[in-house]
């Protein structure tokens, strides 16, 4: 195997997830595209951690899935919370701070 | 190493195309689902590069949680799961010049760094021993620092979704 052919797909699917939070309107497919761009991370951690032949990477592969985690969660609730307010969860009719 | 090659190609082709349609497909329950099949498929790659541990959370964890979260998200903030039209912002098209800006120069980055470097065939599966060996030794203070952030993820959600 290539260490190439890993890396390739982690950046084809961060491009995947780029594309994804500038093009969605909905806030929970913005955090479903947020996940698309921490799992290519974690796919190029772990294919350099198999060239290196150390288990560094794995243990950062645990904390980005485990800081995933708490930021889905905060994340949902700040999407209820917005519903509860305003009844939608679009992204782009929250500009109260834009100057 | 031509199996692990073919099971690399089938992989990647389920993770691109699920990927793709998590971020265009105009149903959120229907991404939901798809972006299961991508967090599988890591799974799998997971396996490829000799990291059970990180492939048996990647399923507990994504698959069994996260997913679960999404949906749960999905059914509170809204009445109707059919199609929808407005998912996606007025500028979306601005996203695939970015995009593919993007994974030119990443490609080309990656090509001409590390070309056709090949990956130890004999690799030993690191085990779970060895990765718990590194979170309590190494890296602990890391450690330490996650389980405040999840504690401070965990009271954060529990306030902001509090109602009163």
């Amino acid at each position: 195997m290539l260490l190439n052919q890993f890396l390739l797909l982690g950046a084809a699917l961060f491009c995947i997830g780029v594309y994804g939070v500038i093009a969605r309107k909905n806030a929970v497919m913005v955090l479903m595209s947020i996940e698309l761009i921490l799992n290519s991370v974690n796919l190029n951690l772990l294919a350099f951690a198999m060239r290196n032949g150390t288990a560094d990477g794995h243990t950062f592969a645990l904390y980005v899935i485990a800081v995933a985690a708490a930021e889905v969660g905060v994340g949902l609730a700040l999407v209820l919370l917005i519903y509860r307010n305003r009844r939608n969860i679009a992204l782009e009719d929250l500009s109260e701070m834009k100057g | 190493m031509v199996a692990e090659n073919i099971f690399f190609s089938i992989f990647a082709v389920i993770m691109i195309v699920g990927a793709i349609r998590v971020v265009t497909s105009s149903n959120v329950v229907h991404a939901a689902l798809w972006l299961v099949t991508v967090l599988a498929g890591a799974a799998g790659q997971y396996i490829l590069l000799s990291a059970e541990f990180v492939a048996i959370t990647q399923v507990l964890v994504y698959i069994g949680a996260v997913m679960v979260l999404f949906l749960f998200g999905t059914m509170l903030t809204r009445a109707k799961l059919g199609q929808e039209s407005d998912l996606n912002n007025k500028s979306w098209m601005l996203g695939i010049p970015v995009a593919l800006l993007l994974l030119g120069t990443m490609t080309y980055a990656l090509i001409d760094s590390f070309g056709d470097e090949k990956l130890p065939n004999n690799s030993d599966v690191v085990t779970t021993q060895v990765i718990s060996d590194q979170i309590f030794g190494p890296y602990l203070i890391p450690f330490w620092a996650l389980s405040f952030v999840l504690l401070a993820a965990t009271i954060g959600a529990i306030v902001l979704a509090r109602k009163d």
